[in-house]
C-alpha cells in the first residue's frame, strides 16, 4: 500500500508540474498554431534564475524567511514574463505570415540560442548548482506512512490555484474571450477590433511565467539545477509537451487531463515496471492516442475544409 | 477527335507511333547507367586524389559533410518534396547505425575471427559493410512503414510529433540494451538472435570497425552520388510530381487523382531508407561515436536545419547547407563558447530575412541570378 500511495502522491507532484508547463505550450498553439520549442528553456531559465536571485539576496538554507519562496517565485515568473515577451517581440513576430516551419526553425533557433547564453560564464555557467532549500525538508503530514514533504504540498497548491486562475482568466475575462477569438480565427478576430498583437504578447508573457513557475518548483523538487542544455531539461520540456498533445493541443483543460496522464503512466511504469523504460511509456502513450484518437483526448478534430 | 475514323486504323498507328517511341534497350541503360558510373568514378577520384592531398582534418571534415549530404538529402524527400515534416530522421539513422554496426562487428568475427579491419579497399570487410549498410537501410525503410503507415494518414502537425516520439523511443530502447559482446569465441557460440541485444546500451556501440577514415572515403562518396541521383530523379519523374503536388495544396492533390497517402508513405519510407544507410555510415566512420544519445533529437533537428536552410525540396540547396552548417562551427572553435550562440543568432536571421531557405525550391541551376549573368553578358557583348 505504501508503494501505491507514494506512486499516487509523486503522480500528483509531477502531474502538476507537467500541467504547469504544458499550458505554456497549449496557449502558445491556441493563438499562433505553432510548437514553441523555446518552452523548455524558458522553464530552465525560469529555475535558474530563481536561483541567482535566491543566492543574490542571500537565502540559501531552510533558515530563509517563510516569505522567501513566494518572493523567489514572483521574481522568477516576472522576469520570465519580460523575458517571454521579448523573445515574441523579436524573433516570432517578424514571422506571424511566414509558413509555420520557419516559425517553427525559428523557434528551434531561440531555443538553441537561450540554452547556449545559459552555459556563458557570466550567465549561469556549465557547473551543475543545488538549488537553495526555500522550503523546510520536514514532511507535512503522513499518508499511510508516505511522508508528503511541503514542496509537494506547494507545488500541487500552487499549480491548482494558477490553473483556477487560468480557467478563470481564459472563460470569464474579456481577455480571455480576445484570446479564443483569435485562437479560433486570427484575422476576424482583428476586424471585430481585437488587438491581436496585444493578445499574443499577453499569452507569451502567461506561458513564460507558468513556464517560470514549474521550472523553479522542478528545482525545489529535485534540488539539483544542470547546466541549462542538459538534455534533462529538454526532456522534461518534451514531456510536457507530450501532455499537451495529448491533452488535445491548444485546449487549456485538455493540457491538464494530459499532464496527469502522463504522469501517472510514467510513474506507475516506474514503479511496477522497469524505471528504465519510463520514457517509452509517455512516447508510447503519444503515438498510441494520436493513433486512436488524433485530436488529442479533450480535443476537437478538424474538418480539412477545401 | 472525331469518332468518322475507324477504331482499327487508330489502334494500329497508335500501336506504331508506341513502337517508335519506345527506344532501345540499350539506350535506356545507357542513359540511366552513365550518373551511376560517373558517381563511381567520382568517389573513386575523391578516393585516389583529394584524400591523398587533403589533411586529415580536412578529410574527417569532408566525410561528416558526406553523411550530412546524404541525411539531409534524404530528409528533404519527406520535408522538401512531400512538404510532410519529420523531425526523428535521427531515429531512422540509429535504426540504421545499429544495424550495420551489429552486422559488421559480430559479422567479422564470426567470419573471420576478429573485429579489426579486414581487407583492403574494395575487400571482404569493406563489401560486408556496404552489405550492413543496405540491410540497415532495409531495417530503417521497415521502422519507416510502422511510423509512417499510422500517422501520414493524419495532418501534417501529428507527422512531427510522431516522429518526434519515435526518435526518442528509439534512443531510449537502444539505451536498455546491454554491453557488446568482446569475447570473440563467445560471439561465434552465440546465436545472431542472442547478439542483437547487445547492443552497448547508453555507453554506446564501440569497437566496430572503422572503415571510413580520411584516407578511405570511398563509400560515403559513392552512396551520396546514389542518393542525389535518386532524389534528382524523383523530383522529375511522375512520382515526383506528385509528392509536389501533395506538398503545395494536398486537398487540390487529391481531387486530381493523387493518391496522397500512399505516395505519403512511399516517400516516407524512401527517405527512411537512405536516412538509414547514412547512420549505418555515420557508424563505421572513424571519430564518431555510437551513442543513442547522439542520435537522439539534437541531431533530427540538426538535419532538419539543413533542409531549412538550404531550402525545401532544392537539392543543391540542401547539398549547400550541409557543407557550410558542417564547416561554420568548425571555423568558430576559437570561439567555442559563443559559437553555438552565433549559429543561433544566425538561424533566427535567416528565417526573419530568407524564409523561404537559401535556394526556395529551386536547384542551383534554376536560380534567377545566372540569367541576370547572362544577360549582361550579352549587353557587354552587343
Amino acid at each position: 500500500v505504501t508503494k501505491l500511495v507514494q506512486v499516487l502522491l509523486n503522480g500528483l507532484t509531477l502531474g502538476s508540474l507537467y500541467a504547469l508547463i504544458a499550458l505554456g505550450y497549449t496557449l502558445v498553439y491556441g493563438v499562433l498554431r505553432f510548437i514553441n520549442f523555446a518552452h523548455s528553456d524558458i522553464v530552465t531559465i525560469g529555475a535558474w534564475l530563481a536561483f541567482v536571485f535566491a543566492t543574490a539576496i542571500g537565502w540559501a538554507g531552510t533558515d530563509s524567511p517563510l516569505y522567501a519562496m513566494p518572493f523567489i517565485l514572483a521574481m522568477s515568473m516576472a522576469a520570465c514574463a519580460v523575458l517571454g515577451f521579448t523573445i515574441e517581440r523579436l524573433a516570432y513576430r517578424p514571422l506571424r505570415r511566414a509558413p509555420r516551419l520557419n516559425v517553427l526553425i525559428t523557434a528551434i533557433g531561440v531555443s538553441l540560442f537561450l540554452q547556449n547564453s545559459g552555459q556563458l560564464k557570466f550567465v549561469f555557467g556549465t557547473q551543475p548548482q543545488a538549488m537553495p532549500k526555500l522550503l523546510s525538508e520536514r514532511a507535512l503530514f503522513t499518508i499511510a506512512s508516505v511522508k508528503v514533504p511541503v514542496v509537494d504540498v506547494w507545488i500541487v497548491l500552487l499549480a491548482a490555484g494558477l490553473l483556477i486562475w487560468l480557467q478563470y482568466l481564459v472563460f470569464s475575462t474579456r481577455l480571455g474571450s480576445a484570446m479564443r477569438a483569435v485562437s479560433f480565427d486570427e484575422r476576424t478576430a482583428a476586424l471585430m477590433g481585437i488587438n491581436v498583437d496585444m493578445v499574443v504578447s499577453v499569452t507569451f508573457m502567461i506561458g513564460s511565467a507558468l513556464a517560470a513557475a514549474g521550472g523553479m518548483m522542478y528545482g525545489l523538487r529535485y534540488g539539483n539545477l544542470l547546466q541549462s542544455a542538459d538534455s534533462v531539461w529538454v526532456l522534461l520540456g518534451l514531456k510536457a509537451f507530450v501532455a499537451a498533445v495529448v491533452g488535445g493541443i491548444g485546449n487549456v483543460r485538455g493540457a491538464v487531463a494530459g499532464a496527469f496522464l502522463i504522469s501517472y503512466v510514467e510513474m506507475f511504469g516506474a514503479a511496477y515496471r522497469s524505471p528504465q523504460m519510463r520514457d517509452v511509456y509517455v512516447f508510447g502513450i503519444l503515438i498510441a492516442v494520436l493513433i486512436l484518437k488524433p485530436g488529442g483526448l479533450l480535443g476537437k478534430s478538424t474538418v480539412e475544409k477545401v | 477527335m472525331t469518332s468518322a475514323s475507324p477504331g482499327t486504323n487508330a489502334a494500329k498507328s497508335l500501336a506504331e507511333r508506341a513502337a517508335a517511341v519506345k527506344p532501345n534497350l540499350l539506350v535506356v541503360i545507357g542513359k540511366s547507367a552513365w550518373p551511376i558510373a560517373a558517381g563511381f568514378v567520382f568517389a573513386y577520384l575523391m578516393q585516389t586524389v583529394v584524400a591523398t592531398t587533403v589533411t586529415d582534418f580536412h578529410g574527417k571534415l569532408m566525410l561528416d559533410i558526406g553523411i550530412a549530404i546524404m541525411c539531409g538529402v534524404a530528409l528533404n524527400i519527406v520535408n522538401g518534396y512531400a512538404g510532410q515534416f519529420s523531425i526523428g530522421h535521427a531515429g531512422f539513422m540509429a535504426v540504421g547505425g545499429y544495424v550495420a554496426a551489429a552486422i559488421v562487428y559480430y559479422g567479422s568475427i564470426k567470419l573471420w575471427g576478429s573485429r579489426a579491419i579486414h581487407g583492403g579497399f574494395l575487400g571482404p570487410g569493406e563489401l560486408l559493410l556496404v552489405a550492413g549498410c543496405v540491410i540497415g537501410g532495409l531495417f530503417a525503410a521497415a521502422t519507416g512503414v510502422l511510423v509512417g503507415l499510422p500517422s501520414l494518414r493524419l495532418r501534417g502537425d501529428y507527422l512531427a510529433i510522431v516522429t518526434l516520439g519515435f526518435g526518442e523511443i528509439v534512443r531510449v530502447l537502444l539505451q536498455q540494451t546491454t554491453d557488446v559482446v568482446l569475447d570473440v569465441k563467445k560471439v561465434q557460440e552465440s546465436s545472431a538472435l542472442d547478439l542483437s541485444g547487445h547492443l552497448g546500451g547508453a555507453l554506446g556501440f564501440f569497437g566496430t570497425p572503422r572503415y571510413l577514415d580520411p584516407k578511405n572515403p570511398f563509400w560515403i562518396w559513392l552512396f551520396v552520388v546514389l542518393v542525389l541521383i535518386v532524389a534528382y530523379r524523383l523530383k522529375y519523374s511522375s512520382k515526383g510530381r506528385q509528392l509536389l503536388a501533395v506538398r503545395e495544396n494536398e486537398v487540390a492533390a487529391e481531387a486530381v487523382g493523387v493518391p496522397t497517402t500512399r505516395v505519403k508513405v512511399s516517400a516516407f519510407i524512401t527517405s527512411a531508407f537512405f536516412a538509414g544507410i547514412g547512420g549505418g555510415l555515420y557508424a563505421h566512420e572513424l571519430g564518431n561515436s555510437l551513442r543513442p544519445a547522439d542520435l537522439g533529437f539534437q541531431k533530427s533537428i540538426d538535419l532538419v536545419i539543413i533542409v531549412v536552410l538550404g531550402g525545401m525540396g532544392s537539392m543543391t540547396g540542401v547539398v549547400v547547407a550541409a557543407t557550410v552548417l558542417t564547416v561554420l562551427p568548425e571555423l568558430f572553435r576559437e570561439f567555442s563558447e559563443y559559437r553555438m550562440i552565433f549559429y543561433a543568432l544566425a538561424l533566427i536571421l535567416m528565417m526573419i530575412l530568407r524564409p523561404q531557405g537559401l535556394f526556395g525550391i529551386k536547384e542551383i541551376w534554376e536560380l534567377s541570378i545566372w540569367r541576370k549573368i547572362f544577360k549582361r553578358r550579352k549587353a557587354v557583348a552587343s
